[in-house]
């Protein structure tokens, strides 16, 4: 029995003995994204965006070589407070990159603040709190958040579509307020409406939508949809199977690479359907050519077109090692100098040109789009429309921006 | 059967024995050979989690009923915090001093096992399973949903313990001695209880509730006491829990959590209440490295294996491996008189259980 | 019937009210003020066949389920992962041969064999034993989730039917009259109203072969009385494999069927898992009448609550269930 103790503690002893000296001449940088359970696929193409900025630095910044280590959660916040805690506390990375989903950004906005001496670029996470409200000094995002990514799609919907009364489907959480608030508020404010009963929130990972179908009202100009993955097929499927008229637009991942590509029936009833996000599949931009050139290249396994979780993770990374290479790969003041040469980086994307507001998140262009099928008879989303450098409060200033409140199933209330 | 375990067990893990004061020693001094990292994550989370774990135990174990209700009731308690205490997402708060709210938080939340109980305990054995795993599953949408009360898919943020004596909580080394404080409270608790009146009621109405109906026992009220012990034991370390991770939002009482404490209980040995924090410490450690041995993508696999093997193998867990690798180095040696005995009352033990 | 009419005359008066008004609410035209009390006929009637053919799709996974614990007292809470399986493999097959008729007899036999070996391999080595039992199925649904995310990723499958079976069909239903004085008839998928018929031939094929087959009259009288069954000279190990072959099988059927109505991605197998627990506890487990009465339950309080109360609609359920048990703790049909 006592030996039996004795090993245990030996082993204790040598698990707690870990903690190694780094290097001087490397940098750890930890990247964090969801590679377990459903949003595997998502997580792992976030990784391939990661590696492919390393790779375009030669895994080098500032002189010093970086050293990446991943960690990994299931998408739920605890699960990425764990793994961040490990990255920072265990491994000792003075700069973590992640993580992927709105509410993990929102949990590791609130760890951020307990490690003053991390840097902290954020992945593809795109709640709006994260960075609008109580925001933390060493949380730096580089990607645009939910409500920037429908800039301009309220405008083209009342103006070029003409809609004036719309009715909502969304699925019942955080990201799609998100989204119906950055599409409602132009819309609503240059007459549209979109009346409260009118608004349908769904469960997330409700696969049976015949009855939401057939409760949707009659009396409206156009449905608009914010449901992702598998419950945005399973809605478009089931609307035309209905036959459903009524023209549809689309949130930012309702028609994204991940729905248009799945293996079914959805074709005849996405064709023609206007969205907007973050990046489009024909962009004709020569450094986006590239960007998907290289993806293609070294990731013969991913997917046709990077998605914009590897698009996210690739311009984080890159805005990070710039910074590094700015001060020269020098972070032992606790990476003040690196987040100062963070806070006011400039640099060009494929997608344009980013850069951060005294918040620390980014101001970006966003694409106005519209599904199609291209020559390969694959469907894609083509480009309309480039909205320029979308702020998060929509041009407005800081205060006034808040006085819309946060966003909830009600807001805009758009009577 | 439970006695004769005792005599083996527990003369190492519960009465004065040598080896008690050493693991005693090992966890008092824990912090100080170790790194902040391994205090907090890996050390208090798997004495927080193991005490979820416990809690289970003890039902199962004591009163053979495996309630998968039991993260819910540790949910609801951490819930009950955000509500009723302070956080920062403006929604409920009420800003309660923090002694009252975790008093209160725990009251409820025990409370609410009690009910689970009393709709639970008209049924037996494996509709327990379906009927607690079903009510767990009901409370995740219900404050996945529910945005007056739970702030729905976001939950809750910045759910603070508090500064007492000029120490903030929250610090690896005061945290891992709370929870270690808890945990083993809660751990004498449960040995304490499995040996009063009350416990040797329950653990004789799990071997044959008829008979025990018959001596005049009321079977319901005992397992309905029961369920509120284990719900107080699962709401403290719940209040913990909230605490270690600052938050809490439905992700936290999920299926795959669920699914995760009975893994740990049953990894560990539902036969001593050592066994929970044994399984614990497997699996934080496994989660938290799994990731730099082999690849974090089928994390899912190797732990499923490993309980998979645990299941066909060895029923009572890492701690009846122990039993069986133990006996056999003592049965390699020559045996000394006085583990004869031992060796005896395990066999017959283990002869009642079979049967 | 006349024994009930003489028995309970307010009862039965009640029950013919009830079937009287469903039906006027279902043929009639409505009036406005029943549509500014609870909204649109369409919205009703089109919810009220959803709820039924949901529980048509429910019945298929829940009905092995049952089945299987009738007989051997056995929880497979790897059912979801049948279901999840069969699907995979269907697909596969469908898509290979291009013919959903293959995909769905190959989803059955597959998935039957699926059963047939944990029954050998895992059951049969721990009979009696319920709480090891459910700890494995657990295990192998946890490693079998895992493995099918690695070979089939996180990618939505959708069947593509049959020609025959796709489309909507018109309904002898007004839905409502326009204006100009047109009827307008109700339309609704067809697959779905066929996944409705399936349940019911699925069911009362399972009625016969447990009533009138010499097989299923061993069934239940292992059912009854288990040593009695085998002291008897049957070899009732066949018997267990048969019956778990058979339970196993409707699942990954169930798979194909339910891919094709909705859609298969990870997270399935413990939805429909959850969604059979529920069923057969509210139903009686172990009872095939049950799982229909449960399956009808809960498939239309789902889509109700999803059309009329969205945000709470996934809870009623579970309440329905706790309810139950409140008043009878197993199930509706349960002995």
């Amino acid at each position: 029995m006592i030996k039996k103790l004795i090993t245990i503690s030996l082993t204790l002893l040598a698990f707690t003995g870990w903690n190694s000296a780094t290097a001087q001449d490397t940098i750890k940088m930890g990247a964090l994204a969801t590679l377990e359970g459903a949003f595997a696929v998502l997580g792992e193409d976030g990784m391939r965006g990661v590696k492919m900025a390393l790779e375009e630095f030669g895994y080098e910044a500032g002189g010093k070589k970086i050293e990446l280590i991943t960690g990994s959660s299931d998408a739920s916040p605890d699960s990425a407070l764990r793994a961040a805690r490990k990255l920072v506390e265990q491994d000792g990375v003075p700069i973590l990159v992640g993580p992927l989903s709105g509410s993990e950004g929102l949990a590791l906005k609130d760890y951020a603040k307990t490690q003053p001496n991390v840097t902290f670029v954020n992945g593809v996470s795109a709640a709006q709190d994260t960075t609008l409200r109580e925001p933390a000094d060493n949380f730096f995002r580089f990607t645009t958040d939910g409500a920037q990514w429908m800039a301009g799609l309220g405008e083209y919907a009342y103006n070029e579509k003409g809609y004036r009364k719309l009715a909502v489907l969304a699925e019942d959480y955080s990201f799609p307020y998100t989204q119906v608030f950055g599409f409602l508020e132009p819309f609503c404010r240059l007459g549209g409406q979109a009346p409260l009963d009118a608004r349908f929130w769904v469960p997330i990972g409700n696969k049976d939508f015949s009855s939401v179908i057939a409760a949707l009202p009659d009396d409206v100009d156009a449905i608009y949809v914010a449901l992702g993955g598998a419950d945005a097929i399973n809605f478009l499927t089931q609307y035309g199977q209905a036959g459903g008229e009524l023209p549809l637009i689309g949130g930012s991942i309702t028609v994204d690479q991940t729905v248009l590509g799945s293996r079914g029936r959805i074709r005849e009833h996405v064709v023609g359907m206007p969205s907007a996000g973050p990046i489009s599949d024909t962009w004709d931009d020569p450094l986006w050519q590239a960007f998907t050139d290289q993806y293609r290249k070294q990731f013969p396994d991913g997917f046709p077109s990077p998605s914009l979780f590897a698009h996210g993770y690739y311009i984080s990374t890159k805005a990070t090692l710039l910074a590094l290479d700015k001060v020269n790969g020098d972070v032992s003041d606790g990476g003040k100098a690196m987040r100062t040469a963070l806070s006011s980086l400039t640099f060009e994307t494929p997608t344009g040109t980013v850069s951060l507001d005294e918040r620390r998140q980014a101001i970006a262009d966003i694409f106005l789009t519209e599904v199609t099928v291209d020559d390969n008879d694959n469907l894609v989303n083509k480009t309309i429309n480039v909205t320029g450098q979308v702020s998060q409060t929509f041009g407005l200033p800081y205060q006034d921006f808040l006085q819309y409140g946060p966003v909830s199933r009600e807001n805009p209330r758009c009577e | 059967m439970m006695k004769g375990q005792h005599s083996i067990f527990g003369h190492f893990f519960t009465n004065d024995s040598p080896s008690l004061w050493i693991v005693a020693a090992v966890l008092l001094i824990y912090p100080a050979i170790s790194s902040d990292f391994f205090t907090f994550q890996i050390g208090a989370y798997s004495l927080i989690l193991g005490t979820i774990s416990l809690s289970l135990m003890m039902l199962a174990g004591y009163g053979g009923m495996v309630s998968l209700a039991q993260l819910t009731v540790a949910g609801l308690a951490g819930y009950l915090m955000a509500i009723f205490g302070e956080n920062s997402v403006g929604v409920m708060g009420f800003g309660w001093p923090w002694w009252i709210t975790s008093i209160w938080a725990i009251l409820l939340a025990a409370l609410f096992s009690a009910f689970i109980g009393t709709i639970s305990v008209r049924t037996e054995g494996i509709y327990t399973i379906m009927i607690t795993l079903a009510i767990a599953v009901a409370f995740y949408f219900f404050v996945r949903q529910n945005y007056v009360l739970f702030n729905g898919w976001t939950g809750y943020a910045g759910i603070e313990p508090p500064t007492i004596l000029g120490i903030y909580w929250r610090n690896p080394i005061p945290f891992y001695y709370l929870s270690l404080v808890v945990a083993a409270f809660c751990y004498w608790a449960v040995v304490y209880c499995s040996r009063s009146t009350f416990g040797l009621a329950l653990q004789a109405i799990r071997d044959n509730p008829r008979r025990m109906q018959s001596l005049g026992y009321n079977i319901v009220l005992h397992r309905v006491i029961a369920y509120f012990l284990s719900g107080f034991i699962a709401a403290t370390a719940g209040v913990l829990l909230v605490w270690f991770n600052g938050r809490i939002s439905p992700g936290s009482v999920s299926v795959g959590v669920i699914i995760d404490i009975l893994v740990i209980a049953v990894l560990g040995g539902l036969r001593h209440p050592i066994g929970p924090f044994i399984g614990a410490i497997v699996f934080v450690l496994l989660e938290n490295f799994a990731i730099d041995l082999i690849d974090r993508e089928r994390f899912n696999t190797v732990i499923g294996l490993v309980f998979l093997l645990i299941v066909l193998y060895s029923p009572d867990g890492l701690l009846g491996l122990w039993k069986k690798l133990w006996t056999r180095l003592i049965d390699s040696r020559k045996i000394r008189p006085n583990e004869i005995g031992n060796e005896l009352r395990t066999k017959s033990a283990d002869s009642i259980e079979t049967s | 019937m006349q024994r009930f009419l003489n028995k309970h005359p307010t009862r039965a008066v009640f029950v013919l009210l009830a079937i009287a008004s469903l039906a006027w609410l279902i043929f009639s035209v409505w009036p406005e003020w029943l549509i500014d009390l609870i909204g649109r006929k369409k919205t009703f009637v089109n919810t009220l066949i959803n709820g039924l053919t949901l529980g048509g799709l429910y019945f298929l996974v829940a009905s092995g389920f049952t089945l299987i614990f009738g007989l051997m007292r056995n929880v497979n809470l790897a059912h979801g992962t049948m279901y999840l399986l069969g699907a995979y493999i269907g697909y596969e097959v469908a898509e290979f041969s291009n013919n959903w008729y293959l995909g769905l007899i190959a989803a059955f036999i597959a998935v039957g064999l699926c059963g047939m070996l944990m029954q050998l391999l895992v059951f049969r080595r721990m009979e009696g034993d319920d709480l090891r039992q459910t700890l494995v199925t657990i295990a192998i649904s946890i490693i079998a989730a895992d493995l099918m995310l690695a070979v089939w990723t996180g990618t939505t499958y959708q069947f593509t039917p049959p020609e025959w079976l796709f489309g909507s069909v018109t309904l002898p239903i007004v839905s409502a009259i326009k204006s100009s004085g047109e009827v307008v008839y109700l339309k609704y998928p067809l697959f779905r109203l066929m996944v409705m018929l399936l349940a019911i031939l699925v069911g009362v094929v399972l009625w016969l072969f447990l009533n009138k087959s010499r097989i299923g009259m061993m069934i239940r009288a292992g059912v009854n009385d288990r040593d009695m069954l085998s002291a008897s000279g049957v070899n009732i190990q066949l018997i267990f494999m048969l019956v778990f072959a058979i339970g196993a099988g409707l699942a990954g059927l169930a798979g194909v069927v339910g891919g094709t109505a909705l859609s298969i991605a990870p997270g399935e197998d413990i939805r429909y898992l959850l969604a059979s627990l529920v069923v057969v506890i509210v139903g009686g487990l172990g009872s095939i009448t049950g799982a229909a009465i449960g399956a009808v339950i809960i498939g239309l309080a789902e889509q109700f609550g999803l059309a009329y109360l969205p945000t709470y609609g996934v809870v009623i359920t579970f309440l329905i269930m706790v309810m139950v048990l409140a008043i009878r703790p197993k199930g509706i049909m349960g002995k």
